[in-house]
């Protein structure tokens, strides 16, 4: 995808959210015997957000036919999104496994597949993070992680 | 109280064991934090919040801020001995200091950033001990009109500054309001873009935000390409880092420049310690002798940026602290951690809170003297951070991340949360737009509302009140003229254009 595509767009995504903002405002008081009401500021910021996304998407269309910006690296966009999903699946999992267990597990995926470490040193990084953070928070600190079916 | 005696009543509070032992915490880990390329202060700050809830307000505040101007002087070790700035403040310290240390001269290079960073970040302390309470004292003649007015002007600057189109730093700005505008309005109790769930009726809390955004946003964005550091030898011996009287001799502009400079755009809102960096370093520039050889290895070249942004810290705590209007992210998460502790910023806060304003200025200028001497001879140490392998590096950000959400609040909700704004930090990253604004409107979103809707209740519905006060009217008239900048330069631009094609 090129730079100015990108640009588009987030910039067609924003004017979505303006739209949605001022859908949503427009449902509550503008102006009560009180003064403004819930409404008034969302109403005017999501008409500034549509306006201002509108005049994204329309520079970038016009810059899309006058030059050519940069490219997104997909190869390297695509490791990063890779580790997002692991830390929401990661993060899913927490109310089953525990945090110990599902760190432990995304701690592996990162060490193991991401950087291409050998099982063995992914494996003992895992399991060292995921005990110093159970050592040092629930029991040295008394901070409470969230626990799964095993208890911990 | 005038100033004399509360710094001496700041002493006193800085001097207990427990926030001396707080300040040298927090000057440590900014240091690493510093050093560390992809670890900023906002996020470290942001993580670390959470953690604090449990200390004295005073101590916590005094970790936090060594961690921000602790950050400032680690930064200038990445930028001298691997090319690679630690901070983005330390972009400008690449070009003389890396040259220094490829001439064999890089213990010369680290002492002369240290010393600028001692000296510049005591007289930054300087001015905020002597221009924040006469501040504060003026900012009480303000009503909602004047803070509207303020809070308005605040986000246009840190909007201009920001990033490289204005356009989507209005637009991260507004995305800030809209989160700040989630849950329930107080005035009205009617409940705002909660889609439904009861976990978002209180809002949705700064720290996931914050931590996402900057945090998580940053390991995701670092993960992208993993580097290993290949950084040039670094010098030991403490007689190897101290700079010649010669170069202390070529620098002493540079130590006035970098610390004025500083300081004063760093109480400008928005413009923040890079500015301040690239204005001095072309400032010394400007008067040298020797321009020519600027980008060679020059000791002012490190001098002048280096204290700049160090002095800049001072300067950014005012309207912080007497405004309660942050200029940047960091100082925004600070922001929200007085709020959070209970305390609110702004023109009473001084007088309010004596013993937490005097504590943290007196423990700035301890920090800066434990600095000096850490910095100095403990390079080669702070240096092997750099060693760590990220492998490690990563995972304990981000498992430090949720264990900083989760015991905010206890739910599991809000983690979900901060994967969901880590995405969106990772995303404005790789788009080109810049977080501070975001998390500037969070910040300010509610204040800015509150103040707007209570102006016009005292008008009772008519907004010229916002432009028939004249303090207010100034600022708006500021926050306009600072917006329509780009657009003049637009005009400007195309004017050229034409008549190029016209000839």
């Amino acid at each position: 995808m090129r730079g100015r595509s990108a640009d588009f767009w987030s910039g067609l995504a924003l004017a979505a959210l303006g739209a949605y903002i001022i859908v949503q405002a427009w449902q509550w008081e503008y102006l009560g015997d009180d003064g403004p009401g819930p409404g008034f500021f969302p109403l005017w910021h999501g008409v500034a957000m549509v306006v201002l996304s509108a005049a994204l998407v329309i520079s970038s269309a016009a810059r899309a036919r006058s030059a050519d910006t940069g490219r997104l690296d997909w190869r390297r966009v695509g490791r990063a999104l890779g580790i997002w999903a692991a830390l929401a699946v990661s993060v899913a999992c927490f109310k089953l496994l525990g945090f110990v267990l599902s760190f432990a597990a995304l701690t592996l995926f990162i060490v193991a597949v991401m950087f291409r470490r050998r099982l063995a040193v992914a494996a003992a990084v895992a399991a060292s993070m995921a005990a110093g953070f159970y050592l040092l928070f629930p029991l040295a600190l008394g901070v409470q992680l969230p626990v799964g079916v095993f208890g911990f | 109280m005038d100033i004399l005696s509360g710094l001496m009543q700041g002493f006193a509070v800085a001097l207990q064991p427990a926030n001396l032992l707080w300040c040298l915490v927090g000057a440590v880990l900014g240091t690493v934090v510093g050093i560390m390329p992809g670890l900023g202060p906002p996020a470290t700050i942001a993580m670390l919040l959470p953690l604090t809830f449990l200390m004295n307000p005073a101590s916590a505040m005094i970790m936090l801020a060594g961690i921000y101007y602790g950050a400032k002087y680690g930064g200038s070790t990445t930028s001298i001995l691997l090319n690679v700035p630690g901070e983005s403040a330390s972009v400008v310290t690449c070009l003389d200091g890396y040259a220094m240390a490829r001439n064999g001269r890089a213990g010369a290079a680290l002492g002369i950033a240290a010393i600028a960073s001692f000296i510049a970040g005591t007289v930054g302390v300087l001015g905020l001990m002597l221009v924040a309470p006469p501040l504060a004292k003026m900012a009480l003649a303000f009503s909602s009109p004047e803070y509207f007015a303020l809070m308005a002007l605040g986000l246009a600057m840190v909007v201009l500054l920001a990033g490289r189109s204005m356009l989507k730093a209005l637009l991260a700005m507004l995305v800030g309001l809209w989160i700040a505008g989630i849950g329930t309005d107080l005035f009205s109790t009617t409940s705002r873009f909660t889609f439904g769930r009861i976990e978002l009726l209180s809002g949705v809390d700064f720290v996931v935000v914050a931590i996402g955004v900057f945090a998580i946003g940053e390991v995701l964005a670092g993960l992208e390409a993993p580097e290993e550091a290949r950084l040039l030898p670094v010098p030991k011996g403490l007689r190897n880092l101290l700079p010649t009287l010669q170069d202390l001799k070529d620098c002493r502009f540079a130590f006035a420049n970098g610390s004025v400079i500083g300081f004063l755009i760093g109480v400008l809102p928005g413009a923040g310690s890079t500015i301040a960096s690239f204005i001095s370093y072309g400032v010394e520039k400007a008067v040298s002798k020797r321009a020519d050889q600027f980008g060679t290895g020059v000791v002012e070249g490190v001098a002048a940026p280096e204290g700049a942004n160090n002095s800049e810290t001072g300067g950014a705590l005012v309207p912080l602290l007497t405004l309660g209007i942050p200029g940047s992210g960091t100082t925004a998460v600070l922001l929200a951690a007085l709020v959070l502790w209970g305390f609110k910023p702004g023109p009473l806060f001084i007088s309010e809170n004596p013993s937490m304003f005097w504590g943290l200025v007196a423990s700035m200028y301890i920090g800066n003297v434990m600095l000096l001497i850490l910095n100095l001879p403990l390079v080669p140490l702070f240096a092997q951070v750099l060693r760590m392998p990220q492998y490690v590096l990563y995972p304990l950000i981000l498992g430090i991340s949720i264990v900083g959400v989760y015991s905010t609040s206890g739910s599991l909700f809000d983690v979900a949360l901060l994967a969901g704004f880590g995405l969106i930090g990772y995303l404005m990253r790789k788009l080109d737009y810049p977080s501070a604004p975001l998390i500037l409107g969070l910040v300010l979103g509610g204040a800015m509302e509150r103040a707007l809707r209570q102006s016009l209740m005292m008008s009772e519905g008519h907004l010229s009140i916002l432009v028939s006060r004249p303090i207010s009217a100034v600022m708006l008239a500021l926050a306009v003229l600072i917006l329509l900048i780009p657009v003049f330069t637009q005009v400007n631009a195309w004017r050229l254009q034409a008549l190029e094609q016209d000839q």
